[in-house]
């Protein structure tokens, strides 16, 4: 990307959102670790902050399963009758379909058209560079409801409102950004002498991203597949603007639920967050068991392939 | 008669040449292009035009009264400096923890990898989930207020939740990984080497800090405001469920919300939230200006990049 | 492919933004040659590598093999052969794959791939890291196989774009030999790209130095090395002792000069121009520090001087030395015994290996000193 600063953001992204660097091995001599009371500043921060995190986990999980919990330290009794209430209240099937089924798509289609887009950013150099780059960008500077709540009101128009297109449209728009931001410092990596080596051999354009440049990327493309999803999974606002309750997502029946407290016992809206975390968790899990860890490990050029 | 040879060849040469160059990079980038302008662009452009029409439906003649209404309204005013008071202070506060917190990890320390594992879990989880966990957490009969109080630190139990303190709490959990982690991936991009430079030049821990590596991180800290603040601006679910929507966190989503799908309003609506859109976009703007001015060259030779 | 006798590249210029990469670039290869493009970065030489390579489009200009154009054709379909400065090897390849890699693209069928693959890394001796990746590889095996992979598919031309410059010096004096010894076997014509002198001079039938897009000498390597023909090109080759001269006068074939304390030398010129060369206009004498001599009674060219710096360079020393009377001519000397610091000491250059070149050139050249002794005021520029 002409634009280093977005390049380097988005190279951040990448190596730190997912599991990176060891230390380092260099031959140099490690610089001054901090003080002592820098040390214990540190971690008792980072600890109080992920003491409480699992704190609110765990205080939902808890209430997803508690009878009757008021002021004590744990429920009085046990139960799993508000995952039956939920059950009845909602048709879980369907929106563990609709869930899933966005995410995925909207995820596929981000990456399909994303890719491309990401490979001339990382490879070409024009004029219209920096514009173009911006231009893609730009959605992830506009809040949601800005954009949303008008082209909310063009899908309805176009009656697409009624089925999961319109919704996996709607995700679309903040998901392009995102991917083409994490895609092109992965493609940038991938050196193009490699390329130009793969043409002098005899490979055509097409043999040589098939055998070279996709499998580079692949890393990449987990990656962004996998935050895509993630985040398509926990993206409230627009959803929200044209769902109905065939169409809704976890997170907006988890919403409505929530907002409507006053209807439901606490008890089961707990049960719906649990339910929700769940099919985050297991996205993540699966991901992770299909994909071997190391291949979301980015490989830091070394100094030989200068 | 060579001459002539010579010259079609060079004429095609150079016309292949451009020819070959543009029709991939059109190609490749036209499905992400077409995808932002129907998307994004047409649908901004839509709501632009119909923020200025009377009308419910926005089949009126131009007007401003859309514009008139909401500036005209002391309470929908209002909404701009609420959520400036609710974005602005949460923002400053988790770009300004980031910093300390991430120079001090910034060359690897041990559970790196778990404490950023772990700290990523707020932002998969979302904005709602995060909400409604913290209406258990944080109530006043969860956990947090009843551990505070079996310590005696407290009397009575802290009003965390259906307030503003709440929203902004809300806002610092998912607000501050994101910032750490961004803020993070820059410090340790700055080469060691500068450091250990300025160490044998005679300076202190805290000078080289000021000196070298606080004006390096510069464009890291902008992005990670810029990126932050546009999340915290668009707040929209938390303020809903942990503040109070209708006084002291009615935030311009909100009131964006309100007036296109409760008042049925839509070019109302999508004013308003064209109006937050604007002022998002010039604080962002102005972030970025400043930032540029204060690092200028300092990004240059900055260590071996990320 | 078919045998190339003629390699020729005639007017090509490859023009970026507003800068001519290459400009009118004419050159004629005959098949079966090493041809060296060497010149500083920026010259020009890589993108003239490239082009050859079908990677660059050209601006202008054609590329013809045994008279027939070749510029339309793509990289891929050329059927050249290049080795990249970092090797390029497929990282996610084994050592196997990499160098069957042309051959799978041309659908050679499997049998016959591994036999071939495994022919041509038994020539290098790397038979035993056919299932390793490259990154498991040294420096110096990494090139062999990048070598390799391009010459198992036969090209009729190999292209090599400054392959010995990430090695250490052992590696590059011994890589080296196994390039030499294999164009020698094979016979393959050969392009070379490289800024290293040494390089150029020991593997080349012909040398090409280039300057700023342009041709500046071409030649044998003895020719640029005894003959350079512009003060640029002489920079290069190491000619890094410069004395400004008026001419005086002539002496059969030999020029006599002057310097400004009256110092009368007998010199030299490549150029052709040197016969209108009239008494009165100004010079600039060069000599490499290995032709000049520490020697008690010259004949003739006899200059005396104060030693200032002694370097030892293991096979030799390298003697700073000022010029007497000559405040600003310091020169760099060679002999097998020192001298001590502050010695006076008489040396000679023979009048055939003091080369002079016009002065307006020297303003726009740069020094490209050899050796590492600086003292005072590096005074080898051109002075006016």
């Amino acid at each position: 990307m002409s634009n280093p600063q977005v390049s380097k953001d988005a190279t951040i992204l990448k190596k730190t959102v997912l599991l990176r660097r060891k230390p380092s091995t260099s031959s140099r001599p490690p610089l001054k670790k901090g003080t002592l009371v820098g040390k214990i500043l540190f971690y008792g921060l980072i600890g109080f902050f992920l003491l409480n995190l699992v704190g609110l986990v765990g205080s939902v999980l808890v209430d997803s399963f508690g009878e009757r919990w008021f002021g004590t330290w744990l429920p009085a009794n046990w139960t799993g009758r508000w995952y039956e209430y939920i059950g009845s209240d909602h048709n879980m099937g369907q929106l563990l379909t609709n869930t899933l089924f966005v995410a995925v798509t909207t995820t596929l289609i981000a990456l399909l058209v994303g890719f491309p887009a990401a490979y001339i950013l990382a490879r070409k150099q024009f004029r219209f560079k920096g514009l173009l780059t911006g231009f893609y960008l730009l959605p992830m500077l506009i809040p949601p409801l800005a954009y949303g709540i008008p082209l909310a009101t063009f899908l309805i128009r176009q009656d697409l409102h009624r089925s999961l297109a319109g919704i996996i449209l709607l995700n679309l728009v903040p998901v392009l950004p995102f991917v083409i931001l994490i895609l092109a410092p992965f493609i940038e990596q991938v050196d193009v002498s490699l390329e130009s080596a793969s043409r002098i051999l005899g490979a055509n354009r097409f043999q040589t991203f098939r055998r070279v440049v996709l499998p580079l990327v692949i890393p990449g493309l987990l990656t962004a597949g996998l935050l895509s999803l993630v985040r398509t999974i926990a993206m409230f606002e627009l959803t929200f603007l044209i769902a109905d309750a065939n169409t809704q997502t976890l997170v907006v029946a988890l919403y409505g639920d929530a907002f409507g407290a006053g209807i439901r016992p606490n008890q089961a809206i707990s049960a719906m967050a649990v339910i929700y975390m769940a099919t985050t968790m297991a996205l993540l899990v699966f991901a992770l068991i299909f994909i071997k860890p190391t291949q979301f490990v980015v490989q830091l050029k070394s100094n030989k392939s200068k | 008669m060579a001459n002539l040879f010579v010259r079609q060849s060079q004429t095609t040469t150079r016309w292949m040449l451009i020819r070959r160059l543009n029709i991939w990079t059109l190609l490749l980038s036209l499905p992400a292009l077409l995808t932002v302008l129907i998307l994004f662009i047409y649908p901004l452009l839509f709501g632009l035009d119909q923020s200025f029409r009377s009308g419910a439906r926005g089949e009126g003649d131009w007007t401003l009264q859309n514009y008139e209404k909401f500036f005209g309204d002391s309470r929908q005013v209002d909404t701009i400096w609420t959520t400036f008071q609710i974005a602005l202070p949460v923002t400053f506060f988790s770009v300004a923890l980031s910093v300390p917190l991430a120079y001090f990890m910034r060359r690897g320390i041990k559970f790196e990898r778990l404490i950023t594992t772990i700290l990523i879990l707020p932002i998969t989880l979302g904005t709602v989930m995060v909400a409604q966990a913290m209406l258990n957490y944080f109530g006043p009969r969860g956990w947090f207020n009843q551990f505070l109080q079996s310590i005696g630190l407290i009397d009575a139990p802290l009003r965390l939740t259906h307030n503003f303190l709440g929203v902004e709490i809300a806002l610092f959990i998912q607000g501050f990984p994101f910032a750490f982690l961004l803020i993070l991936g820059y410090m340790s991009g700055i080469s060691s080497d500068l450091e250990r430079a300025s160490q044998m030049l005679g300076a202190s821990q805290w000078q080289t800090f000021w000196r070298i590596i606080l004006p390096l991180t510069i464009p890291g800290i902008a992005t990670a405001f810029c990126l932050s603040f546009v999340a915290n601006f668009s707040v929209f679910p938390s303020a809903n469920l942990l503040g109070q929507p209708t006084g002291e966190t009615r935030v311009i989503s909100i009131a964006a919300y309100q007036a296109a799908y409760i008042e049925n309003n839509r070019p109302f609506g999508t004013a308003i939230a064209l109006i937050m859109g604007l002022i998002e976009f010039a604080v962002i703007m102005l972030v970025l200006w400043f930032s540029r001015k204060m690092a200028r060259g300092a990004t240059l030779g900055g260590g071996k990049g990320v | 492919m078919d045998q190339i006798q003629t390699l020729e590249m005639r007017g090509v210029t490859r023009r970026y933004a507003t800068t001519n990469a290459l400009a009118n670039f004419n050159l004629l290869i005959k098949g079966g040659s090493f041809v060296t493009l060497l010149g500083p970065s920026g010259c020009g030489k890589s993108t003239a590598l490239n082009c050859l390579a079908g990677l660059l489009e050209l601006t202008e200009g054609e590329i013809l093999v045994n008279g027939r154009p070749v510029q339309h054709i793509p990289a891929e379909k050329r059927g050249f052969g290049m080795v990249f400065q970092n090797y390029a090897l497929f990282p996610h390849l084994t050592v196997a794959r990499n160098v069957g890699y042309g051959l799978e693209i041309r659908g050679v069928p499997k049998a016959e791939r591994a036999r071939r693959v495994k022919r041509a890394l038994q020539r290098v001796h790397l038979e035993d890291f056919e299932k390793r990746y490259p990154a498991q590889l040294s420096g110096g095996q990494q090139q062999r196989l990048a070598i390799t992979r391009t010459i198992v598919l036969e090209p009729n031309l190999l292209l090599l774009d400054e392959p010995l410059s990430n090695l250490d010096a052992k590696l590059r004096g011994e890589l080296r030999i196994e390039i030499k010894r294999l164009h020698e076997q094979l016979g393959l014509t050969t392009v070379y790209v490289t800024h290293d002198q040494s390089e150029a001079m020991s593997l080349s039938d012909k040398v090409v130095v280039m300057r700023q897009g342009q041709i500046e000498q071409l030649g044998t390597p003895q020719e640029i090395f005894m003959q350079p023909t512009s003060l640029y090109v002489a920079d290069f080759m190491g000619y890094a002792n410069r004395l400004p001269l008026t001419l005086v006068g002539r002496e059969g074939h030999l020029l006599v000069v002057e310097t400004d304390n009256g110092l009368s030398l007998r010199a030299v010129s490549t150029l052709a121009e040197s016969q209108e060369w009239s008494p009165g206009q100004r010079f600039l004498g060069c000599f490499r520090p290995e032709d000049a001599n520490l020697i008690t009674e010259p004949l003739i060219n006899g200059m005396r001087g104060q030693v200032q710096l002694i370097e030892y360079l293991g096979t030799s020393f390298e003697i700073l030395v000022q010029l007497e009377g000559e405040n600003q001519s310091q020169f760099l000397l060679r002999s097998q015994y020192p001298p001590a610091v502050n010695e006076t000491v008489i040396f000679t250059v023979p009048p055939e290996r003091l080369l002079l070149f016009p002065l307006s050139e020297a303003s726009s050249t740069k020094v490209v000193k050899q050796s590492t002794i600086s003292s005072g005021e590096p005074a080898l520029k051109g002075d006016n």
